[in-house]
């Protein structure tokens, strides 16, 4: 078990030096030059240069890596071109409304997923599961951004239960923020539900084909406590490995939800960095999403050595 | 008064027949031999009375366990029976445990679910039950998983499971099929007793009439869903009235005629010349399993400084129980894998630590039978493609033409007709693939051939006939063969020498006949002391009735 953990943290940490490296050249690459962005295009060549020297971005290229990277391990991403503050404090601010998303996103998502799996197996090849089955089809074809329209018009315009957008802030209070949360995090869990039900689906189909579920059902125990003891948590690894991909994705991924509700996440930060050429806060929310989705994967890892056994003895 | 009484069963599977009026009775305390070969219908019956058929499966007739009818009973009804009153084991123990459970767990679940016993007595139950299948609580606590355990252990929990809460009624569905003759012996042994323990009818299913004879007074020979003929096991077999059962008992104890046996030393000038295969102290390691970060791993030794060699033409077995390294051996001598010491010498040349391309000569030369004739295909090819696959050793690329004869030569060769070349594997019956793979290994005219358990997965009329094409290959084209088997009336029917594998080490070697008949060390005689042997079976069963 522990040569196992050591194993994955150590990955883990090669993957991350590796991948700062390639968002840090990818960024070197890129032309734009962001003195030059800072100072407007009637700057003179002078003046470039100098502001060039003051920001560093003179130094050799290793000087400057290495500079960054120390930078992030101390949470130093520097300052924001064009807001001129701490990146980590815009960080900071977006990061409040993201998590808490993605966090209710991925539990709204698998709490309708593995039950509707459950059931559409329980009938597999009957009405209800071509129903589920459908639904699933569906939520996996419609753009979120649709389906958080629709949430808008039902329960913010017409039955005006809850903000159709923006972000009060959490001084706001706890209820009013998650408040504004709620259709958001619905919206990004329904079409990620749907794709989490039919891999639940598909791997209990599988499983139930195994020789064990056989043995279970000749102990007596009937079919629906042989799918919840037996099947499920031994569907459960490509359950795990899809719910890690998802989480990555529901941190990052959110810029058009973010826009439709108007909510001042990481995803609208990011987007906005790009359009203004901001390259030090894409960087630093980038490496940052990195590093989320390395930590999310690492605890897939630990998570499969939980539910198997196998995979704790083995090196 | 019977236990289990199976009147007029018949079942369909959509619309194809299944079962047609199949009769069985068992009676408590009694062992009932159901045999026939794949397709007959065994399995089905078994799982008929267990009521876990498929969804499309529709039975009628009458089954009537204890009093109640089987096919009526409701599905609460069923659960109650399963696993309480009537248990069940499997072929296949390695698949048959829920990986993510420890055993104890596996074992006291049906005893809680049926006696709503607390945890804590059912787990005293399971741990009983665990000793008496020989799985002592030192070495194997309730916390263990199923992975840490062999093919043998597996089955005892599998045992343990159904015999938890003394079934009146045990389903034994091919239980050692997958295991070793040793362990075979043991799990049998272990059935018997727990039969006469506590008066438990068993219903002993099983393709090896050697197997049910030993085990069973009554016997039941099925044949495509149909009861063939049923009775005194001992009348049966010895009288074989009845056409097919004595197609069958014939099929079991089937020895190829071979003209020609190759004795080592003969005054054979062919014989003389050097041998075809040389192994020369050969040891492989595995790295074994580091049990801290700061020990170094013990590594694992497989194959433990072993030496033989191999004649042109000549046949050889090498036997052993299952884990003693005779796969790992035969790797090496295909130069699928290096050892870690020691050298292989084929038709003189060294093959160990050769690249690809050195070794193509050679590859020619050697070919390979694998066990299972329906995983060995890639199904989307074609006969002629798969049949011409080893045709790349050749150091000139055959043309279509040349390629599409050699191909139809080797089909003629195993049997088939040269129509066959179009169709794909799944168009074949079990033998006929087998017989696709020996084809697929002789087109290049090896000089060596290794099977490894070429027949274990064939029914016993088939695996008559492939015996024979592989004494008749022998003799046509002199090729020489290793037969990996754990299988001693395989050996005994093709093989001029066999060599006893123990532990990584071959302890003892011979003429076959000699070895089997009289086998000096203690690893030859646990494998002829276990081997089911059909005449002895017989002769052991009529002494016994008088």
């Amino acid at each position: 078990m522990t040569a196992y953990l050591l194993k994955r943290l150590a990955i883990a940490l090669i993957t991350l030096v590796l991948a700062s490296m390639v968002v840090f050249a990818v960024l070197e690459i890129i032309p734009g030059d962001p003195a030059r962005l800072m100072l407007g295009m009637n700057a003179s060549a002078d003046q470039v240069e100098l502001l060039r020297n003051q920001m560093g971005l003179n130094a050799p290229l290793a000087a400057r890596y290495l500079h960054w990277a120390g930078g992030l391990l101390s949470l130093d991403f520097g300052r924001s071109y064009t807001y001129s503050v701490p990146v980590i404090d815009l960080v900071r601010e977006r990061i409040v409304v993201s998590l808490p998303l993605a966090l209710i996103a991925l539990a709204l998502s698998t709490i309708i997923a593995i039950p509707v799996g459950l059931f559409s197996v329980g009938r597999h090849g009957r009405a209800g599961d071509t129903i589920a089955m459908g639904a699933a089809q569906l939520g996996v074809a419609v753009p979120n951004f649709w389906f958080a329209l629709m949430l808008i018009y039902l329960f913010a315009v017409w039955l005006r239960l809850v903000p159709a957008g923006g972000f009060p802030g959490w001084s706001a209070g706890v209820w009013p923020a998650l408040k504004s949360l709620v259709l958001p995090a619905i919206a990004l869990a329904l079409p990620q539900a749907a794709i989490l039900a039919r891999v639940t689906r598909s791997a209990l189909i599988e499983v139930l084909n195994e020789d064990y579920i056989r043995t279970a059902r000749a102990k007596g125990l009937p079919y629906r406590a042989v799918l919840w003891r037996h099947a499920l948590r031994n569907a459960m690894i490509p359950v795990l490995t899809i719910l890690g991909l998802q989480f990555a994705f529901l941190l990052a991924g959110t810029i058009i939800i973010e826009n439709v509700f108007y909510l001042p996440g990481l995803g609208r930060l990011v987007f906005q960095a790009i359009t203004q050429r901001d390259l030090i806060v894409v960087e630093s929310v980038v490496m940052l999403l990195v590093a989320a989705v390395i930590a999310v994967n690492l605890l897939v890892d630990l998570s499969y050595a939980v539910v198997d056994p196998r995979l704790r003895s083995r090196q | 008064m019977s236990l289990l009484e199976i009147e007029k069963l018949s079942l369909t599977i959509g619309d194809t027949p299944i079962l047609r009026d199949v009769e069985l009775a068992v009676a408590p305390g009694e062992v009932m031999g159901l045999v026939g070969e794949s397709g007959s219908g065994k399995s089905i019956t078994a799982l008929t009375v267990m009521r876990l058929l498929p969804w499309a499966a529709r039975a009628s007739g009458r089954v009537v366990f204890d009093g109640i009818d089987i096919l009526a009973a409701s599905e609460d009804q069923m659960c109650a029976l399963r696993g309480d009153d009537i248990g069940m084991v499997f072929q296949e123990p390695m698949t048959a445990l829920n990986p993510v459970k420890t055993i104890g767990e596996q074992v006291a679940e049906g005893i809680r679910w049926h006696t709503r016993a607390s945890r804590a007595d059912a787990e005293d139950r399971a741990r009983k039950m665990l000793d008496r299948v020989g799985l002592p609580a030192a070495q194997f606590p309730l916390s263990r998983y199923p992975h840490e355990l062999s093919g043998g252990q597996r089955q005892r929990v599998v045992i343990a499971i159904a015999c938890a809460l003394k079934p009146k009624l045990l389903i034994a569905d091919e239980p050692t099929t997958a295991l070793d003759v040793v362990l075979q012996a043991q799990i049998l042994d272990l059935l018997r007793d727990l039969v006469s323990e506590n008066r438990m009818g068993l219903l002993l299913i099983s393709h090896d009439l050697a197997v049910v004879t030993e085990m069973a007074e009554r016997i039941t020979i099925l044949r495509h869903g149909e009861v063939m003929e049923a009775g005194d096991t001992a009348r049966t077999l010895s009288e074989q009235l009845h056409p097919y059962t004595r197609q069958l008992a014939q099929a079991s104890m089937h020895v190829p005629a071979r003209a020609r046996t190759n004795e080592v030393g003969q005054d054979n000038p062919m014989l003389q010349a050097k041998p075809l295969l040389q192994v020369e102290s050969v040891t492989r390691d595995y790295p074994g399993r580091r049990k801290s970060l700061l020990k170094r791993a013990v590594p694992t030794r497989a194959v433990d400084d072993v030496s033989f060699s191999i004649d042109p033409g000549q046949s050889v077995a090498l036997v052993g129980r299952s884990g003693c390294g005779k796969s790992t051996l035969a790797r090496m001598v295909l130069a699928l894998d290096g050892p870690t010491s020691g050298t292989i010498r084929f038709r003189g040349e060294v093959i160990t630590d050769k690249s690809e391309a050195e070794l193509k000569p050679a590859r020619r030369d050697m070919q390979v039978v694998f066990q299972d004739p329906y995983g060995s295909f890639d199904p989307r090819q074609k006969v002629e493609k798969l049949v011409a696959e080893p045709l790349h050793v050749l150091d000139k690329r055959p043309t279509n033409a040349e390629r599409r004869e050699m191909v139809a030569k080797a089909l003629h060769e195993v049997g088939l007709g040269p129509r066959d070349m179009d169709k794909y594997p799944h168009e074949f019956s079990g033998g006929q693939r087998q017989r696709l793979s020996i084809a697929r290994a002789i087109i290049t005219r090896p000089k060596l051939v290794v099977a490894d358990e070429p027949v274990s997965a064939l029914d016993v009329s088939i695996r008559a006939q492939i015996l024979d094409l592989f004494a008749e290959l022998n003799q046509k084209l002199g090729v020489a063969y290793l037969f990996i088997t754990h299988d001693l009336t395989v050996a005994r029917a093709i093989t001029d020498q066999v060599m006893i594998m123990h532990a990584g080490k071959i302890v003892e070697r011979g003429r076959t006949s000699a070895v089997l008949d009289h086998p000096q060390s203690e690893a030859a005689k646990a494998l002829v002391a276990a081997a089911p042997d059909l005449h002895r079976a017989i002769a052991r069963r009529l002494q016994e009735q008088g």
